[in-house]
């Protein structure tokens, strides 16, 4: 049964319309860890992709097997997803994104794959001054 | 998240991880979760509910400076 109404899918193509390079979509599983939630996360992802006129690809890693992957993305949790463009601009999901992060995926798909963020110019300046790296962690709950 | 992700993306300095709380009971003890959005950065600076763009970037820069 799929995750997503045709009204969600509806909505996502109108906002994949933005769409311009390629994304790729790596997620990461472990059947032990996380069984019902790995499987439902990677099943809402190719859902997703598959609205993305063939512009995502989708890999499925598995934590346990997959170290190498996973250290060198930073990945420690499952199920996760990393979202990546033309780089790997360090934008992760940790579970599966429902509500108002299901947004925030589908926005980071089109970041990702247009490279261009909706910041002022102020606000990009001052990033490009940042010394030290900055690692933002964001909680939520699907409601 | 939504300002954390495109700040991600315009600085390779910057990395933004959503964590859906409930499925994380672990992470979102450590981190002290107790309403959402709970922004963390650097482990260093952190506060509840969405800021604007301003203050979301002071909050960056500050995890970025040096430790108070």
């Amino acid at each position: 049964m799929a995750i997503l109404q045709e009204r969600d899918r509806e909505a996502v193509r109108k906002e994949f319309e933005k769409l311009r390079g390629p994304v790729k979509l790596v997620v990461f599983s472990q059947e032990l860890e996380a069984a019902d939630l790995c499987r439902q996360n990677e099943q809402l992802v190719r859902e997703v992709a598959e609205l993305t006129n063939d512009l995502a690809t989708v890999e499925v890693l598995n934590l346990a097997i997959d170290r190498d992957r996973a250290a060198a993305y930073r990945v420690d949790q499952v199920p996760a997803i990393v979202v990546e463009g033309a780089r790997d601009y360090g934008i992760r999901f940790y579970g599966v994104p429902g509500g108002y992060e299901f947004s925030n995926l589908i926005d980071s798909i089109v970041l990702a794959s247009t490279g261009e963020p909706a910041l002022s110019d102020e606000t990009k300046a001052s990033l490009q001054t940042l010394g030290e790296p900055v690692d933002i962690k964001v909680f939520s709950t699907p409601t | 998240m939504r300002l954390a992700q495109h700040m991600a993306a315009a600085s390779d300095k910057v990395s933004a991880t959503a964590i859906e709380a409930t499925e994380f009971p672990e992470l979102s003890r450590t981190y002290r979760v107790m309403a959402v959005p709970k922004v963390v950065m650097n482990d260093r600076v952190q506060f509840e509910g969405a800021l604007p763009e301003p203050e979301f970037l002071a909050a960056v820069l500050k995890a970025a400076g040096p430790a108070a």
